[in-house]
């Protein structure tokens, strides 16, 4: 066991405690954790570690390896930069829902099986859905449902899988797993759900932007990332994965442009991104894996610089789309810098995104994929354009949209700051920093290259030129203000469809069942039950009334008598003792018949 | 903290100049034709860029791959994206409405 603390419990035990402080403290606390997470990163060892004894599981919560380090490193980095960038607000809701995103991310990787890696995957949906309810709209609580029914089908997709894969004899340790057999499939689909995959991912978009201005952060840094984790541990190397990749590089970019709200632009570039990592682990060599690797790092870094910007904008002016923004570059010069900083390491030379695309770029061409190749670079083109150009040009230049206003608080323009440095370190030494943490070591790149940086360049300044003339010729359609119809429509709409026919059909069902059952039949057995024995005395005397020659006034008389009798349970003596032989009787035939 | 309508006396950005954004603009072009050059001259000269695939070896296939892309890009947009997908700004939040209704009916 190593001196370190598990890094998921620190940052839960600061998520708990957080509420129970006030003020300075809190901030003080909450800043301290981040800090003392970087320190314990540095104590743990490669090697296996907090292994438990549950039942018959073997529980390791520990598992620091190449791939687990790495994920590691730029989670707590990001977990001192988010929580740098909401510390003014001091909100004890954000700074705990930032803690536990932080840890439970952490604990998802560095689980060594798949019991531990449920549970923690369960307590990043809770984090998530806090960092929804942090905006306090309705639209926000409304999406916090949505993102929590969701993640919730997923998990139990997920469950369902380990479940299967377990009771059918599969190992219970988070290591490669065959797709086959329903268990595999639908561990792979539970995973595929958190990844944003085509269709399964729509509830990112759709919930994203309704997110507080630092939930957005914390969400576009782990719930995909950690997917990405899992996917790249069980199914490397998986060709199915090339393929959902291809589409997610490419289908979202058509949304992110003509997307008004510039955080669903970023959203639906994020998904782009993501598709491009999807890529990497589905073509399963030593370099796509380290590219995966790396490009979750790079682009952990620059999609919250965006995110974070972008953040900023709305904290000031209170909007986020492209219709109401324009000309902000002189209120807030800094921001607009760290933005174009974010949107230029997307993929630039000397920038962060350019060392990891190109790897995944580069492994697809010389495996001979030629249309994930081409779509990897449509995909660059397109995301560059959307997130790179039409991003920062319509919040901070663009037409005067004569917003006012002060630039960011000083702990925002640090958090941005630090995550620009980071984007340019990274970027341009990314020998000395990023390749060394690398799991596939034996699979080095080289990415300046004379022929990659002058063909990357004249990619992206053609991209720009192409976004001028296009602006200027007036062939680009005019920003407005819309909601764009994506996947999450059928359970926006679906949902409630399926629960008006639901409603119409079932309450239906019940009504008529209710009219069946309750007014008719029950009425008649609690008849039967009440009335039923008198009935039956009437029924067999009325004959002996008639033979002993009583008139029918008599026999009513007889027949009301025996009914109020029967009610108050006051038969003579005599009856009920009649009744009793005859009772006896008859059992004594039945039972003299049967032997 | 926002106001519309700034004060007029306010100094002139840099990019409020036409003539900057004309030298932007001339400069963007300027460039792009330097890498176009470049790569036509790398093509002459045979200089060899390690390609993977045979479109890498055509002169100048990322610079016209990413001019073509990005007009695609927004031709689908807008002739396709837009015309089946865009609705009205409150299409979900109309939904929600009108489920609130039915709920106090």
């Amino acid at each position: 066991m190593p001196e370190a603390l598990h890094p998921a419990f620190l940052y839960l035990f600061g998520a708990l405690l957080i509420p129970f402080l006030k003020g300075r403290t809190r901030q003080a606390v909450a800043m301290l954790i981040p800090i003392a997470g970087f320190i314990n990163y540095f104590q743990i060892p490669e090697g296996v570690h907090w292994k438990y004894q549950l039942l018959d599981f073997e529980l390791i919560l520990g598992r620091a390896d190449d791939w687990s380090l790495i994920f590691l490193n730029i989670f707590t980095v990001l977990s001192f930069i988010g929580i740098l960038y909401i510390i003014k607000d001091n909100k004890p809701l954000m700074l705990s829902a930032g803690l536990l995103y932080a840890g439970s991310a952490m604990g998802v990787i560095l689980a060594g099986d798949l019991i531990t890696l449920f549970l923690f995957w369960e307590m990043l949906t809770a984090a998530a859905v806090l960092c929804l309810l942090d905006r306090g709209t309705p639209a926000s609580g409304r999406a916090a449902t949505r993102y929590l029914l969701i993640h919730i089908l997923g998990g139990v997709v997920l469950l369902a899988g380990i479940v299967i894969h377990l009771a059918s004899g599969g190992s219970a340790a988070f290591d490669k797993i065959e797709l086959s057999g329903i268990g595999a499939w639908l561990i792979f689909i539970g995973f595929g759900i958190n990844c944003a995959w085509p269709v399964l991912g729509a509830w990112l978009t759709d919930t994203y932007p309704e997110a507080s201005i630092g939930g957005i952060v914390f969400m576009a840094t782990y719930t995909t990332k950690t997917a990405i984790y899992v996917l790249a541990r069980t199914f490397p190397g998986e060709e199915t994965l090339i393929w959902i990749g291809v589409v997610m590089a490419v289908v979202p970019l058509f949304y992110a442009f003509v997307a008004n709200d510039l955080r669903r632009v970023l959203a639906y570039c994020l998904v782009n991104q993501v598709g491009f990592m999807v890529i990497g682990v589905g073509l399963g060599t030593g370099l796509s894996l380290n590219g995966t690797a790396a490009h979750a790092y790079c682009h952990i870094l620059y999609k919250a610089l965006l995110f974070m910007s972008i953040g900023a904008v709305m904290y000031r002016t209170g909007k986020s789309k492209a219709t109401e923004l324009g000309g902000l570059y002189k209120s807030m010069p800094w921001t607009c810098l760290f933005c174009c900083i974010g949107a230029v390491s997307i993929s630039a030379p000397l920038f962060c995104g350019f060392v990891s695309k190109s790897m995944i770029i580069s492994a697809a061409a010389s495996g001979g994929y030629s249309i994930a190749w081409l779509a990897l670079l449509f995909g660059s083109a397109g995301v560059f354009l959307c997130a790179g150009l039409k991003v920062p040009f319509f919040t901070f230049f663009n037409r005067d949209s004569g917003v006012r206003c002060e630039e960011a608080p000083t702990n925002q323009l640090l958090a941005m700051g630090l995550t620009a440095f980071l984007c340019i370190f990274v970027g341009t030494f990314p020998n000395q920093f990023l390749y060394p943490m690398l799991p596939n070591q034996e699979y080095m790149y080289v990415p300046y290259t004379v022929a990659h940086v002058t063909d990357l360049l004249a990619m992206l300044f053609f991209t720009g030129l192409a976004f001028t003339l296009l602006i200027r010729s007036g062939f680009k359609p005019a920003e407005i203000r819309s909601t764009l119809l994506d996947a999450d429509f059928l359970y926006r709409k679906g949902g409630p469809a399926f629960y008006k026919v639901m409603d119409k059909s079932l309450n239906g069902l019940n009504a008529a069942t209710s009219k069946v059952m309750i007014g008719s039949v029950v009425h008649h057995v609690s008849n039967f039950f009440e009335s039923g024995a008198s009935r039956f005395l009437v029924w067999a005397l009325t004959p002996i009334w008639m033979i002993r020659g009583d008139s029918k006034e008599q026999i009513e008389e007889h027949r009301q008598s025996v009914f109020k009798r029967a009610k108050r349970g006051a038969f003579p003596i005599g009856l009920t003792a009649f009744c009793a032989v005859v009772m006896l009787g008859l059992l004594s035939l039945i039972f003299l018949l049967e032997s | 903290m926002t106001q519309k309508n700034p004060n007029p006396t306010e100094p002139t950005g840099w990019f409020d100049k036409r003539e900057n954004v004309q030298k932007l603009l001339k400069g963007l072009y300027g460039v792009c034709g330097f890498f176009v050059l470049i790569d036509v001259i790398f093509w002459v000269t045979g200089f060899d860029k390690h390609p993977y695939l045979k479109w890498e070896k055509w002169p100048a296939f990322y610079a016209v791959f990413g001019f073509v892309a990005c007009v695609l890009l927004v031709a689908v947009a807008k002739y396709i994206i837009r015309p089946l997908t865009m609705r009205g700004e409150d299409y979900y939040e109309s939904n929600t409405v009108e489920q609130k209704g039915d709920d106090h009916a």
